[in-house]
């Protein structure tokens, strides 16, 4: 399947190269650089790409391209999905996915990628198994090794690979028995120029922090579990459970994981926490603009909006802006052409503004399309959708664990249309 | 003898008994043989921590891509170390050069043939992955020898990894193979979770044909699939579709694949014991076809796109039409995903949305275009809202794609209005709003998006050209701004094409070809060769001389297609005594009336191959593609998958394995004679049901 993973950075430079079958020369990324080339930015460079002799299968994720090498007809999404798995693993082991820390723990990503994939099949991909074959990397562990001369890859089989629960660890042990369930929401939504909704939705996910003793089973029930359209589970929920009685059974892993993703339906109205008053407009001559946004509060439930901020992409043809913000500090990047304004906390009270002048390139046409905003907000202690977790039970061991579910609203892929 | 050369050389050097990375790091990279010796010399030292050290950096090299196969003698010394760690950096080593030192390589195995036998499950596992993993032909036999018996091996994890070693094996040498299909067929039959997605992989490498080895393991496939991990769910399931449609008829009768006749016939020559059922009912699904979908529905829930994207594609070749659509949710789902799921997910569901567009209908708006999208999302995304369209939505998408025309992104925007062309074509009631549409935007400031509505309004005005000479006079009016040449030959084509709806305009555009000729591009050029023939042709009194003068320009052009061309007009229009045959014709041949051009999605047909493919994604049978077939006419016999009667003890112990076996021979022994008892009596049951024969009987 993967004959081959090719670690590119941003400006092109192969760093990190590993074979799984016969060595693949290195040359087989060109056609890659070509197609990079030719699509300008990072994001648009086609997923798959076919050469004369191998196919190749490309993820951009922070700011690297992970390019595998096909041989054969094989899903791409089953690429797309391990290389984004990988992706995870660092980003769990290391805390970050760049360059500099892939190149500073090179064996490590290197041990990690051999038990990943065997012959280019997906080996052990779950990240409670690879901690048990390499611990990740911490300061203390490299002072001890260096003294005990110990190693960090474990030599007996992880238990999860041969358990029907591979997910989880044997012989857990926590002196805190803790279980925390974050419901997270995100709204998509286009608003058009008037305000009106083009488009929303919700999406959620529950993060879940589970740190219990031995082998618990949990089940999570919902106080309105009809609300939820479309899901989607970590393998450790039983589907059968969930179908007759829309309840969450599972034993979870250990540590953090996605317990579950869900959908729901832009049929249902969506709330929409904030409105967006603007006027962008550019003028045929003087070579200058102007621009007015104003944001205030819409269907909030009460709460308080935080962490307000707005990112326009200007046309190419704005120089540079003179605009004055009644709240949070503005910034407009000249070689991106980003206007990012940093609202923060929204009070209801005094509505921030951000209005001022726009200054053109000379001799640029009149921009044809006014910028549209893309809007981030958060609202602590609210699902905006009104799902709530109604309990939480524990069978299986016997101690009490504490037990804590917090709520988020976020805002998702947030579009006003100016 | 060599080494010892350069030794003294490092020895200059000073610094190699120090552990220290940074400075091998700084040292200049023009002496690698220099840099490489201090690791040897480390990698011979009696420290582990040393050796580690050493083993470390080598891995570093090999990671950067660097040649680090000198090194070989001495890293395979290390091969027995005790430090797990160690090891296995020198089994990323082995792996990495066995191929390039085969000779060298050998020294390792006795070391693996010893782990093999090891009583720590890991590590017979890892010997045996890495010795299959090592490309050397002549240990083949050994291989060979090492798989068959982890295949019988206790531990699943080592069944798993044997495997995973079929594969290595068969792409070594493929000669093996019918001992490799005997493994195979052996590790298909294994129970385990663990064991099931890597054996279905190497199946589907060695023998993808031996649809036979399927039939005895169908219903264990379809039981254990929920419980199997991830990875191997995705190819059991591509696995099972291939499989599905050679074993089952196509749920798909009502439709038109066939007609009342052909109907009878089929089933004329099938089962009497069906045939009563006919007339109530004239498609009953197979129970293990059932099976199939009804374990593979609850993956759409899985976390895994790639699992939730193979039951899509399997719903989409083997439901009956009318459940297909249950995967449309998740597939909407996907596209929260990250932007290359995305691109596949979207590639698929425009494939999809072609010929079932209810399916997708009601998710509509899950397909508008965000101004942040990467551009190939954003065209796929319009591919799919362009089929979607239809007479009740159709107002709602031109307002949206209103939106579009307007963007900066200048390759999109002329997308949108290819889009806009097609929505035209296919719904009559806004052709003429499409129209008007398009013709505003040809004062738009962008080229681009003026180019393009030149070349969508050509093709829409071939559907219709009676009325709309207004909009080839307002054309010709902006002929001069125009310099996109795509659109100016556009314009060209419709003047000669029209030129008698447009007898005052369209000479004065040739007069002004005539000035600029020979800096145009060569499409124009040919265009306006085009163009003055047809004049000529319908008014020669005006514009004899100006056809002459093109023609004699393009007789000298640079490009030897123009001066083909030229020349050809030339014989066909102006009379002379050599070609009196085809200048009678040449009204008819250059004016003839032409089938307006069919604007249609770029994802039509793409179905013939299986979506989620990677042949699907390319639209190129890409290598290994295996074709799906079409659908049985006549089922194959159904009592082939039969084994699965004593399908209760498979949940009992391992202990209870020759409790199980005996009945396993009980009941092939009673299929035996029950086999024959049937062809005797000339009776045909449907053993879909394994009990109810006896019974019946």
């Amino acid at each position: 399947m993967i004959h081959s993973l090719f670690l590119i950075n941003h400006t092109g430079d192969i760093f990190l190269e590993k074979h799984w079958k016969s060595v693949i020369s290195r040359s087989v990324c060109d056609y890659f650089f070509e197609a990079k080339e030719k699509a300008v930015d990072p994001e648009n460079v086609p997923p798959v790409l076919q050469t004369p002799h191998h196919y190749l299968i490309t993820i951009y994720r922070g700011k690297l391209f992970f390019l595998s090498v096909i041989q054969t007809e094989v899903p791409p999404l089953f690429v797309i999905e391990f290389l984004h798995r990988v992706a995870d693993t660092f980003q769990d082991y290391f805390g970050e996915c760049s360059e500099v820390i892939i190149k500073d723990n090179v064996v490590t990503v290197y041990e990690l990628l051999e038990e990943m994939l065997d012959n280019g099949f997906p080996l052990a991909t779950e990240s409670n198994v690879l901690k048990e074959m390499i611990r990740p990397p911490t300061i203390l562990r490299s002072v001890v090794n260096t003294l005990t001369g110990s190693s960090n890859v474990g030599d007996t089989l992880p238990t999860g690979q041969l358990s029907n629960i591979p997910w989880r660890r044997a012989g857990v042990k926590y002196t805190n028995n803790e279980a925390y369930f974050d419901v997270i929401e995100e709204i998509d939504a286009i608003l058009d120029k008037s305000g009106t909704t083009v488009f929303a939705e919700i999406q959620g996910v529950i993060e879940a922090c589970v740190r219990l003793t031995g082998m618990p089973d949990l089940t999570l029930s919902f106080m309105n579990p009809r609300l939820l359209d479309d899901v989607s589970f970590h393998p450790c929920v039983r589907f059968k459970r969930w179908e007759s009685e829309r309840v969450l059974s599972f034993i979870p892993p250990d540590g953090n994981f996605t317990l579950m993703t869900y959908h729901v339906s832009s049929q249902n109205l969506v709330a929409i926490p904030v409105y967006v008053k603007q006027n962008i407009s550019f003028f045929e001559t003087g070579n200058c603009g102007r621009l007015d946004i104003t944001i205030g509060p819409k269907q909030t439930m009460g709460k308080t909006v935080e962490g307000l901020m707005v990112t326009v992409h200007m046309p190419k043809a704005v120089l540079s802006t003179n605009l004055t913000a009644s709240q949070g500090n503005y910034t407009y990047d000249l070689a991106t052409k980003v206007l990012v304004w940093d609202v923060g906390k929204l009070n209801p009270q005094k509505l921030p503004n951000l209005r001022g002048s726009l200054s053109m390139q000379a001799g640029a046409p009149k921009p044809e399309e006014n910028p549209s905003l893309n809007i981030d907000l958060k609202i602590q202690q609210l699902a905006i959708s009104g799902l709530k977790v109604s309990r939480l039970d524990m069978y299986g061991e016997k101690y009490k664990p504490f037990k804590g579910v917090k709520y988020v609203t976020k805002a998702g892929k947030f579009q006003v249309r100016t | 003898k060599y080494l010892l050369g350069y030794f003294s050389l490092d020895q200059s050097g000073g610094s190699w008994f120090l552990p220290s990375l940074m400075l091998t790091l700084i040292r200049p990279t023009m002496f690698p043989v220099l840099r490489n010796e201090d690791l040897k010399e480390m990698l011979e030292s009696n420290k582990e921590s040393l050796k580690l050290e050493a083993m470390k950096r080598v891995v570093g090299l090999i990671a950067k891509g660097k040649n680090a196969s000198e090194l070989f003698p001495a890293v395979v010394k290390n091969v027995a170390s005790k430090n797990i760690e160690l090891k296995k950096l020198v089994y990323v080593y082995l792996v990495r050069y066995a191929e390039e030192q085969q000779d060298l390589a050998l020294l390792s195995i006795s070391t693996f043939q010893r782990a093999l036998k090891d009583p720590n499950q890991f590590i017979r596992a890892s010997a045996l992955r890495v010795l299959s993993s090592i490309r050397v032909p002549i240990i083949v036999p050994i291989m060979m020898l090492a798989i068959k018996e982890a295949a019988a091996d206790l531990s699943p994890y080592v069944r798993k990894t044997s495997a995973h070693a079929i594969q290595k094996l068969f792409s070594l040498d493929p000669d093996q193979k019918e001992q490799l299909i005997e493994v195979i067929e052996k590790l298909l039959k294994d129970k385990s979770t663990l064991v099931a997605g890597s054996v279905v992989m190497a199946f589907e490498e060695v023998c993808p044909d031996r649809i036979d080895l399927i039939h005895k393991n169908y219903r264990k496939l379809c039981n254990l699939l929920v419980d199997v991990e991830e990875w191997g769910q995705v190819v059991i399931i591509s696995m099972l579709t291939r499989y599905a449609r050679t074993q089952f008829t196509s749920p798909w009768k009502e439709g038109a694949v066939f007609d009342e006749n052909n109907e009878k016939t089929f089933y004329d020559s099938d089962s009497e014991e069906k045939k009563g059922q006919i007339e109530a009912k004239p498609y009953i699904m197979d129970p293990d076809h059932r099976l199939l979908l009804r374990n593979t529905k609850p993956l759409l829930q899985s976390r895994n796109t790639a699992v939730v994207m193979s039951v899509a594609q399997l719903y989409w070749h083997l439901a009956p039409k009318h459940e297909v659509s249950i995967v449309t949710k998740s597939l909407v789902r996907l596209l929260r995903s990250h932007r290359e799921v995305q691109y596949i997910v979207l590639q698929n569901i425009a494939t999809m949305s072609i010929q079932r567009k209810g399916m997708f209908e009601p998710f509509m708006k899950s397909f508008y275009v965000r101004s942040t999208d990467a551009t190939h999302i954003k065209t796929l995304k319009l591919e799919i809202l362009t089929n979607l369209a239809n007479e009740a939505n159709i107002s709602t998408i031109l307002r949206e794609f209103q939106t579009y025309v307007k963007s900066q992104d200048k390759a999109f925007a002329a997308a949108t209005i290819q889009a806009i062309g097609r929505c035209a074509t296919n719904i009559s009631e806004v052709t003429d709003t499409c129209l008007n549409g398009l013709v505003l935007l040809l004062s738009n400031r962008d080229e681009t998006v003026v180019a393009e509505s030149v070349v969508v309004i050509k093709k829409l005005l071939q559907t219709q050209p009676t009325q709309h000479s207004e909009i080839i006079k307002h054309m010709a009016k902006l002929f001069d701004n125009i310099t996109v040449p795509m659109a100016r030959a556009s314009i060209l084509w419709l003047m000669g094409e029209y030129c008698e709806r447009v007898p005052k305009i369209a000479p004065d555009v040739l007069r002004k070809m005539a000035k600029t000729f020979t800096i145009e591009e060569d499409i124009v050029k040919l265009q306006t060769v085009n163009l003055a023939a047809k004049l000529y042709l319908t008014n020669s009194k005006q514009t004899k001389l100006l056809t002459q003068y093109i023609l004699n320009l393009g007789k000298y052009d640079q490009n030897y297609d123009i001066r083909d061309r030229t020349r050809f007009i030339r014989q066909l229009i102006v009379p002379s005594e050599k070609n009196g045959a085809l200048n009678k014709y040449a009204r008819r041949i250059l004016l003839a009336p032409k089938p307006a051009p069919v604007l249609e999605s770029a994802f039509k047909d793409r179905d013939r191959y299986q979506l989620g493919t990677l042949s699907h994604s390319l639209n190129i049978k890409a290598t290994g593609y295996q074709e799906l077939s079409d659908w049985p006419a006549v089922a194959p016999d159904q009592s082939v998958r039969n084994v699965e009667v004593i399908e209760p003890v498979r949940n009992l112990p391992s202990s209870h394995t020759s409790s199980y076996l005996l009945m396993y021979k009980c009941f092939v022994l009673w299929d035996k004679f029950f086999s024959k008892i049937r062809t005797l009596l000339w009776l045909r049951f449907s053993l879909s049901d394994t009990i109810d024969p006896v019974f019946s009987l």
